[in-house]
């Protein structure tokens, strides 16, 4: 599938974009609970070079990626310093801003901080990835089998899954029509370039009335075509597209599977080793809410 | 194929707005025949095109398809797959963002084997000429090329009686053409029956058969000699084609003309 338009769906045709999207699915859910046990910057920094290692599997352009993260920059450096101010030491810490009453930095507060905007930073990055090898219909498609045992307790998947194709496939055309409207309003002269804030706003009012007035007319016509179509619901209805999970996809879920045992051997050390330990007591191996490590 | 029977329909039926869209309205439309179905706007012509495939049902009167009544509401999925109905715009007929999941919607409802479906969807764009836009999107297409595209969307249903509901008025004239050829070709090949609604008369020169509508009820019915009754047609709002007029005007000027003449060609050819 190529040439959509919209979303932040990148065509190419590498492994990642082929693999089925239910597995996709799944695979960014469990990653998504991986990176909530990893508290240690060593940690961070081998599933940084998995995703990255990823990227360059999809073959998306490295900058496109970088950007979509840039959006949660100001999010990832606002919750870095909120949390540094205020979260309080370990026993026995010292502050490093010594007897200041505020504000008081801990070297374990930075630690802290810092893991979160990496959690962030991962998060985002995985993701993305997502939308990045998977078309939206894809997408919905996938979400739509992958809940479909909610059907047992009535939940109506499949309306869902059509609400959401339904309303992507609709953005080109109200994007359209909107700067239909805007030039039509322009032409009369109303005036969207002021610097002005509330004039703006006040401006965007004569477009989005007609654009809702329209849209309106717009379900109409196309609740007509769907009844023309023969649409009774999901009852009775079969697909073009079959998904079928191949070896590849497997593979994939294996791979992942290890990256989160590894995971979690390295927060719980299961096997006691003793490497874990000594990392642990580091402060690039340890987790914040040790004591603050001996070595600084 | 289709009956009306003294069809009479009325929006809002029961309020004080009440407004009457079709009146005592009888016709038939026989297997593989071209009906172009002609009238003003307001003349109730797209309430007809509803009524054919049961989006509406008339208060009095029957509409019956196939010997089914489109009251029947067990019979109107049979009734929907026997009439397809292409609308006026085809941006709103779109239901999927990718040509041939959008024209695999239809069959996909009809509950078919995904290899039946994929037979259907590459037939019906092969049918319209859009096979090579198969895996594209809708959005970059001209209007006449989208318009296609809806029509193949209600082929691989494969009805019967495939009616265009003003399908073409939004289109310029190479797009008119294009889908008018498009049609033409399904009636020859497929056996088809065509519904064409339209105000523009020259549209249906081609048809076997033109009704005329003015404010819901039936004013003419025949051939194409219907296009030359040039008083008529204006009465109820319509330009008869422009070769018919020109061949009215020059036979009121004494000069010696064929009597069936509707298409330029035909007008060049008499007059040279």
């Amino acid at each position: 599938m190529k040439a959509v338009s919209f979303g932040q769906y990148y065509p190419s045709d590498s492994i990642l974009h082929r693999l089925d999207a239910r597995m996709k699915l799944l695979l960014v859910v469990l990653y998504i609970t991986m990176i909530f046990f990893v508290q240690s910057y060593i940690v961070f920094f081998a599933i940084l070079i998995f995703a990255f290692a990823l990227v360059l599997i999809s073959k998306v352009p490295f900058l496109k990626v970088l950007r979509s993260v840039r959006m949660i920059m100001f999010l990832m450096i606002f919750m870095f310093i909120i949390t540094t101010l205020f979260r309080g030491g370990n026993v026995g810490e010292v502050a490093l801003t010594g007897d200041l009453r505020f504000p008081s930095i801990y070297l374990s507060g930075i630690i802290h901080a810092s893991h979160m905007a990496l959690r962030i930073f991962c998060l985002v990055l995985g993701t993305s990835l997502l939308t990045f090898t998977t078309t939206p219909v894809e997408l919905t498609d996938a979400i739509e089998r992958a809940f479909s045992p909610l059907k047992l307790i009535r939940f109506p998947v499949h309306e869902m899954a059509l609400i959401m194709s339904i309303a992507l496939r609709l953005i080109p055309t109200l994007m359209e029509e909107t700067g239909k409207i805007i030039n039509a309003q322009k032409a009369r002269g109303a005036e969207f370039e002021s610097r002005n804030i509330f004039k703006k706003a006040k401006a965007m009012l004569p477009v989005l009335i007609p654009l809702f007035v329209s849209s309106f007319r717009r379900a109409e016509d196309l609740a007509n075509a769907m009844d023309s179509r023969c649409y009774r619901g999901s009852e009775g209805r079969t697909r073009l597209k079959q998904m079928r999970y191949r070896l590849k996809d497997l593979i994939a879920l294996l791979v992942v599977v290890a990256i989160f045992f590894a995971v979690l051997v390295f927060r719980y050390n299961f096997f006691d080793f003793e490497f874990i330990t000594y990392l642990g007591e580091t402060w690039w191996g340890g987790s914040s809410d040790l004591p603050p490590p001996s070595i600084i | 194929m289709i009956e009306f029977k003294n069809v009479s329909y009325y929006y809002n039926a029961g309020t004080p707005e009440q407004v009457r869209a079709t009146k005592k309205l009888s016709f038939t439309i026989g297997e593989g025949e071209f009906v172009a179905l002609v009238g003003h706007n307001g003349s109730g012509k797209s309430t007809v095109a509803r009524l054919m495939n049961g989006l509406l049902i008339p208060q009095r009167g029957e509409v019956i398809v196939d010997g089914n009544l489109t009251s029947d509401n067990k019979k109107i999925f049979d009734i929907r797959k026997t009439v397809g109905v292409v609308f006026q715009n085809p941006d709103n007929q779109m239901i999927a963002s990718i040509i041939e999941d959008d024209i695999a919607f239809g069959p996909e409802n009809l509950g078919l084997p995904p290899e039946e479906i994929r037979k259907r969807v590459d037939w019906a764009l092969e049918s319209v000429g859009m096979s090579e836009h198969k895996r594209g999107t809708p959005f970059r297409l001209s209007g006449g090329q989208k318009q296609r595209i809806a029509i193949a969307g209600i082929l691989a249903i494969k009805p019967r009686v495939l009616v265009l509901d003003e399908s073409t008025a939004m289109l310029d004239p190479v797009g008119r053409e294009e889908v008018l050829k498009t049609v033409m070709e399904l009636k020859e090949k497929e056996g088809m029956s065509i519904v064409l609604i339209t105000h523009f008369m020259e549209e249906a020169i081609k048809a076997d058969r033109i009704i005329a509508l003015d404010k819901g009820e039936k004013v003419l019915e025949g051939g194409r000699e219907i296009l030359s009754m040039s008083n008529e047609l204006d009465r109820i709002g319509l330009d008869a084609p422009f070769a018919a007029r020109v061949a009215g005007k020059l036979r009121e000027k004494g000069v010696s003309l064929a009597d069936n003449i509707y298409e330029i060609e035909e007008l060049v050819r008499n007059i040279m």
